[in-house]
């Protein structure tokens, strides 16, 4: 009893916090699909593919897209180089200073981003001047600005990432190589540099997004090579749309795409492991029988559904024409803002009919008296004819209004109480 | 076989600091030999093969190899290979490529490489297991890759860390004559570190004793036994019982020696040691177990323990008798089972003997730490 209604509580915990945590992506993916043209779930219109094409069709934010992942690039390249040297000094040399040394390197970290954007800046313009260079040259373009600013403090997250697997790195390695006739760098190159691979591999990814996704610092720095968040950041100043919702959508969709990926390679490697562990000698000479790829690979099937989900959803998309479905949204738009219309004449024809009832009661006698009635106690302020309009001038328009329910006019039919049905 | 390339240590001294690592070390290896330094852990012997390799510049001295200063000659132009304690095998390569590290590096085909690896497999009793990995072998075979490793490189001098200190005992004692037939085999220049005297003992030609950075003693396994220079060396060496005393009276090689509780005892002079103990000196007597018997009653004299018996134990091999003399000091006596039937003398009094050409004198000195 008090057990399961822990396990009940555990359950219960676990699913508030995904929601916490997956909710808004969830709900902002669907938004990507909805034919609205504000960005929401409810009310759902028609599932479309058009905000994905509009997203390709946004050349700024393709430039956007285009100048992050060269950045990236960068910033990938100076981050790992920097942090795998800094990780290299911090375990290897100087053991005495090592505690100042790595309160330094992680500074980087701990000063807000907008600080070190100003301060790069600020400290390459200066360094461009006294060079005597001109505003166009490489020290003040934007890519070299962000590229340098990035990296000072991403490469700190490198070096953290790097320190741990070097912490497990038997320097004996090192030693063994060197007396086996190895130079340092090919000591470097053979020994130490494949041991540090899956840590480069994880400190690249890092750097990737983490520079991918910065705003703070890219925001001082950028000139005029705007970044995806800059410009999305610039676009949101302006309203958002779906197209966001579909960016944010693909991001998605590659994250867990290479989680996967990443996850169905790791099991693959175990499982190969646990194979060599038993195979003969012989079978290690000669070809040894690896399990399938997907025996007991969870991540890996996943994958492949992913994958396939995927390329079903493009084709889909490619094939699908919801022209029809938002044909029928706006036509049904159309007719709620036409019964809505209806209603208030309604609503006015029959406070018209009073008011002559009324003064057909009261006679000539009072012709001037204002109708307080009319306006006060009845809704129809909200009516599209009621600003502004003076008594008589309602009464001169409701013949017109009077028509139309009877008479299509110009109207196309759509206005059709029928047409509603009919469309259907 | 090759007459081998040999190593000379000349006046070397290593220090960090204000730490003397190693201290005056004077050392002439033979080419060919299987030479060990036998030393308890931080006596500076691994410190001497670091210098020896080219890892650690000695601070003052010279490391002479086939004749050759290597003063400022890096660890990769060395004509030496060095095993490590932990063995250091690429964890990220294949056993071939372990072995063969040394080749690729000087830009040998692959092909030529696999061949050199099987052939070095087949030379350690481990034929095609190339494609294994080295954390798929076991603990003796990682062993043995590691020498096949270092072999490869072709080395004029091969270095040993400790190199059988982290197996069990079973394989260890295998791996001594798999590692002296090596030796024998490939005729190069062995220089072993150990702190196990039997590894010492049983695999080399010639041993130095190491103590806090001075080398006590240099020579054959059987003189440091039976001979030893120093009383470290006698006590770190096999088990001895020790005997202090003042020196009463020198007739040439031979000594008396007045201990406190025990009497006036006999004793050799040390070879290293002959004519350096004078009458009044502090000296110190050594008598392995096995050199003592029981005497047979009311026997006396300069070579006679009287002690009482603590208790027995029998080894199988040997019996052993824990006895104390009159001052407290335990006093080991091994018999060897020869099928005769032993007494039991627990809480007895009983008479001890030795020949004195069995019991050595040396220098009163430092004795190895149990």
């Amino acid at each position: 009893m008090n057990m399961s209604f822990l396990r009940l509580s555990i359950w219960v915990y676990l699913a508030i916090f995904f929601a916490y945590l997956l909710g808004p992506l969830v709900i902002m993916s669907v938004t990507a699909f909805n034919s609205s043209a504000f960005p929401r779930m409810t009310p759902w219109e028609c599932l479309t593919f058009q905000w994905f094409a509009e997203l390709f069709q946004d050349q700024r934010i393709l430039n956007g897209i285009k100048n992050s992942l060269i950045i990236g690039a960068g910033t990938v390249v100076l981050s790992v180089a920097m942090g795998l040297a800094g990780a290299l000094m911090l375990t290897q040399v100087w053991p005495k200073l090592r505690a100042t040394y790595y309160t330094i390197i992680i500074a980087p970290i701990l000063i807000p981003g907008v600080v070190l954007g100003i301060s790069t800046l600020v400290f390459w313009d200066r360094i461009n001047r006294m060079l005597g260079l001109g505003a166009d040259s490489v020290l003040s373009n934007g890519i070299f600005l962000t590229v340098i600013g990035q990296s000072t403090f991403i490469a700190s997250y490198c070096m953290l990432v790097l320190v741990a697997r070097l912490q497990r790195y038997d320097i004996a390695l090192t030693e063994a190589a060197l007396d086996l006739g190895a130079t340092h760098a090919q000591a470097f190159r053979k020994i130490l540099l494949p041991f540090m691979r899956p840590a480069i591999a994880s400190a690249a990814v890092l750097a990737f997004l983490a520079s991918f996704e910065n705003y703070n610092t890219t925001t001082f720095t950028f000139g005029e090579y705007p970044t995806l968040t800059i410009e999305l950041a610039q676009k949101v100043r302006y309203g958002i749309t779906p197209a966001i919702s579909a960016l944010a959508f693909i991001i998605v969709a590659l994250t867990v795409f290479f989680a996967l990926l990443n996850e169905a390679k790791l099991k693959r490697q175990e499982l190969v492991a646990a194979a060599r562990q038993k195979a003969t000698v012989e079978e290690l000479a000669g070809k040894v029988r690896l399990p399938s790829f997907f025996a007991g690979n969870m991540a890996a099937v996943l994958l492949v559904v992913f994958a396939v989900a995927t390329i079903t959803v493009v084709g889909t998309a490619t094939a699908y024409n919801p022209q029809q479905c938002i044909a029928n949204v706006k036509e049904q738009k159309r007719l709620e803002a036409e019964q809505r219309i209806q209603e208030l004449r309604k609503q006015r024809e029959e406070q018209r009919k009073q008011r002559e009832a009324q003064e057909a009661e009261q006679g000539a006698a009072q012709p001037a008296t204002p109708r307080p009635s009319n306006n006060s106690g009845f809704g129809n302020v909200f009516a599209p004819n009621s600003l502004g309009n003076d008594g008589n001038e309602s009464d001169d328009a409701t013949p017109e209004t009077d028509d139309a329910p009877a008479g299509n006019g110009g109207f196309g039919g759509v206005f059709d109480p029928n047409s509603l049905q009919g469309g259907d | 076989m090759s007459a081998g390339i040999g190593v000379d240590l000349q006046n070397l001294w290593i220090r960090f600091g204000d730490f003397v690592a190693v201290r005056d070390a004077n050392v002439n290896i033979n080419g060919g030999d299987f030479f060990s330094f036998l030393g308890p852990s931080g006596c500076g012997k691994t410190t001497i093969l670091r210098a020896v390799s080219g890892f650690l510049e000695p601070s003052e001295g010279n490391v002479l190899i086939g004749g050759k200063d290597m003063k400022g000659i890096g660890p990769n132009k060395r004509p030496t290979a060095l095993i490590f304690q932990n063995l250091a095998l690429f964890p990220l390569m294949k056993v071939w490529e372990n072995i063969t590290f040394s080749m690729e590096i000087k830009g040998t085909s692959a092909v030529q490489r696999r061949k050199r690896a099987d052939e070095l497999l087949d030379m350690i009793a481990l034929p095609g297991q190339g494609d294994k990995l080295p954390s798929e072998l076991s603990g003796g075979q990682r062993q043995r890759v590691a020498i096949a490793r270092a072999l490869c490189a072709e080395p004029d001098v091969l270095l040993l860390d400790e190199p059988l200190s982290a197996l069990d005992l079973k394989l260890r004692q295998h791996m001594r004559t798999e590692l002296r037939e090596i030796q024998q085999r490939v005729g190069i220049t062995f220089i072993y570190i150990t702190h196990d005297q039997g590894e010492a003992l049983t695999m080399s030609d010639n041993i130095a004793v190491m103590r806090a950075g001075v080398i006590d003693q240099i020579a054959d396994g059987k003189t440091i036994y039976n001979d030893p220079a120093t009383a470290f060396a006698a006590s770190f060496v096999g088990e001895n019982n020790v005997f202090r005393g003042t020196v009463k009276r020198v007739s040439g090689s031979e000594v008396l020696i007045a201990t406190g509780r025990s009497g006036d005892l006999a004793a050799r002079i040390s070879t290293a040691n002959q004519g350096k103990l004078r009458e009044g000196d502090e000296a110190m007597m050594f008598v392995r177990p096995e050199a003592l018997s029981v005497a047979t009653d009311g026997m006396s004299g300069d070579h006679c323990i009287n002690v009482r018996v603590k208790h027995e134990e029998f080894e199988g091999n040997v019996f052993n008798i824990f006895t104390e003399d009159a001052g407290g000091k335990e006093i080991k006596v091994s018999l060897p089972n020869t099928g005769q039937s032993f007494q039991d003398h627990t809480g007895q009094t009983i008479t001890l003997e030795y020949e004195t050409r069995n019991a050595v004198a040396v220098p009163a000195g430092e004795l190895a730490a149990e």
